[in-house]
């Protein structure tokens, strides 16, 4: 079952077009950053992005920074969101169930393509911002003296190796931040025969967690939220790498996975299909 | 291969199948009649363990379902409330993942009983184009080749002319009855009294959830004690077998007799000229109507 959903999620186009769109709108501040040449100032605009003209191979850190907010969560929440409500919609679900797939064994295919669809869109960011960063900015050779260093936000220098080892470091950190959020979409996708109000109650949930983040009242629920931690993985660019945050990010992730999946688990596991 | 005790499926307040106790035998050319929302899809979707019963008992080739639904949904095809496909794909992409997707699939064989089975359908010529691009009637032969997929001992099908021409329907009866013939026990859901009468052998009528009536089609069709008789000489057969006509429509007769070789015969010593003669029996329609209600479909305004 999982080789079927895995040939499901290649043979969608929407995944194709969803990841495609994802990696456009770094592509398109990076063109305007090198035509105009100018660069935010340090501190403001988005996370690297002061720092990427002079050094493009930081652009995927920057473009990360840029989708992971909301283009990215959008784009899961949509899969996600399709998981089973949109085989209910379409009416293969039954088909499936009775051919038989057993029901646990449909939602973990779900949960593992999930996986999947959520891993290659940071990578396949990651590999075009990479391509699109050093071709419009180059590697900074001639600004830090020693190609591809990279100064780290705490103002030591990073080789090129260790920079791609805290690059990959990020890229997992934030697929399971990803996969965190998720699991609650596609929890609600086994609530409902809708694709569509699956994927926009768990938007309602990101909005909702950013809101009460910013909210000082709030303050005793900010460890618990789901957004809370998603901007950790910028710790790993700094010198030593800041673990704190990032371990309590891992935790409360992996909390928000078991409890939704688990739920999204007994629901469809007993839930009559009418679809 | 299919009994169930006492079968009650609620949704909320609302009973959809109220003690059921469904008979189907091995071999049957099996017919299950109702009105529209009479409850024949939920009883479709119970016995193959889509949705859990309130209460009662099922089980299918011999097997309790849904407990053991695993061991018996692979030897079952089944048409549900439609056909279904993933629009994007083509026929024979969607027939290959439904078919990867669970137990008793060979890979090996895969290709081979797609084609078999598209073949069987005649969808053997299709090409491909996406099933977002199919006909109504391509979608419905489609959803037959995914039952007909791995040879099941038993067919669950839920009003599976839809969407066909004339054509169609006499070739996919025609089909089931092949089918049974080699062995396979076919299990048709239908509003269709036409569809049922002209393939069925045994025949399960069900009102507002009910059961009420289940039995072979040919005991159902039991001779009325009335018998037809088509003349040009009408006038003359009311005076000769004075009481005995029941009905007088132009030409034609409705007589109260036990045998028409019996009636014909007399008519013709009387010198009488008979151009029809048969026996009447019951339609299927009349039987169906007299046991059952309007459909859920109709809603009379509350005074």
């Amino acid at each position: 079952m999982i080789t079927v959903e895995l040939r499901k999620l290649v043979a969608r186009p929407r995944v194709w077009l969803s990841i495609i769109l994802l990696c456009a709108v770094p592509a398109l501040v990076a063109v305007l950053l090198a035509v105009s040449d100018i660069a935010p100032p340090p501190g403001q605009g988005g996370a690297f992005l002061s720092a990427v003209l002079s050094n493009g191979s930081l652009y995927p850190a920057a473009a990360l920074a840029m989708v992971l907010p909301v283009f990215l969560p959008l784009a899961v929440a949509v899969y996600a969101g399709d998981a089973i409500a949109g085989e209910a919609s379409t009416g293969t679900l039954r088909y499936l169930l009775v051919r038989p797939v057993g029901r646990p064994r449909l939602l973990s295919a779900k949960l593992v393509a999930l996986v999947v669809y959520i891993l290659l869109a940071v990578l396949i960011v990651v590999v075009t911002a990479l391509v699109v960063g050093i071709a419009l900015f180059g590697t900074g050779a001639e600004a830090v003296g020693q190609a591809g260093g990279v100064t780290s936000l705490s103002g030591a220098s990073l080789g090129p190796a260790e920079l791609a080892l805290r690059l990959l470091a990020a890229i997992a950190y934030i697929a399971v931040s990803m996969l965190g959020f998720g699991t609650i979409a596609l929890f609600f996708s086994t609530l409902s025969d809708s694709a569509l109000g699956a994927a926009l109650s768990s938007l309602a949930v990101l909005i909702a967690s950013s809101i009460l983040e910013t909210l000082d009242a709030a303050a005793p629920l900010k460890p618990y939220l789901p957004t809370n931690y998603w901007l950790s993985w910028i710790d790993f660019f700094r010198d030593p790498i800041l673990w704190h945050n990032v371990d309590r990010g891992l935790l409360l992730q992996a909390g928000y996975i078991v409890v939704f999946f688990g739920a999204a688990w007994a629901n469809f596991g007993t839930k009559d299909i009418t679809s | 291969m299919i009994v169930t005790r006492g079968l009650t499926k609620r949704y909320g307040r609302v009973v959809a199948v109220d003690s059921v106790d469904l008979d189907v035998r091995a071999g049957d050319r099996y017919g299950f009649l109702g009105p529209n929302g009479s409850g024949k899809t939920t009883l479709v979707r119970l016995l193959l363990g889509l949705v859990y019963a309130t209460s009662g008992e099922i089980e299918v080739l011999g097997q309790p379902v849904p407990s053991r639904a695993r061991a018996v949904l692979p030897s079952i095809g089944a048409l549900v409330e439609g056909p279904a496909a993933y629009p994007h794909l083509s026929g024979r992409q969607n027939l290959v993942l439904l078919d990867a997707a669970g137990p008793g699939g060979r890979r090996r064989t895969r290709r081979r009983r797609i084609e078999d089975a598209l073949e069987q359908v005649g969808l053997a010529g299709v090409d491909r184009r996406p099933v977002r691009a199919y006909s109504l009637g391509m979608r419905q032969r489609l959803g037959l080749a995914a039952a007909l997929l791995r040879q099941p001992r038993l067919l669950i099908l839920d009003e599976p002319t839809n969407g066909l021409d004339p054509r169609g329907i006499r070739e996919i009866r025609d089909l089931l009855t092949t089918l049974n013939e080699g062995g396979t026990t076919v299990f048709l859901s239908s509003h269709l009294l036409s569809e049922v009468e002209a393939l069925c052998t045994r025949v399960g009528i069900v009102d507002r959830g009910r059961l009420v009536v289940q039995d072979t089609l040919t005991s159902l069709r039991a001779p009325t004690g009335h018998v037809v008789v088509e003349t040009p000489d009408a006038a003359a057969v009311v005076t000769i077998l004075d009481g005995q006509v029941v009905a007088r429509e132009g030409p034609r007769l409705v007589v109260r007799h036990p045998d028409p070789a019996d009636l014909n015969a007399t008519l013709v010593r009387e010198g009488i000229r008979v151009s029809a003669i048969s026996e009447e029996r019951r339609t299927l329609e009349e039987v169906v109507l007299e046991v059952t209600g309007h459909g859920s479909d109709r809603l009379e305004r509350t005074p």
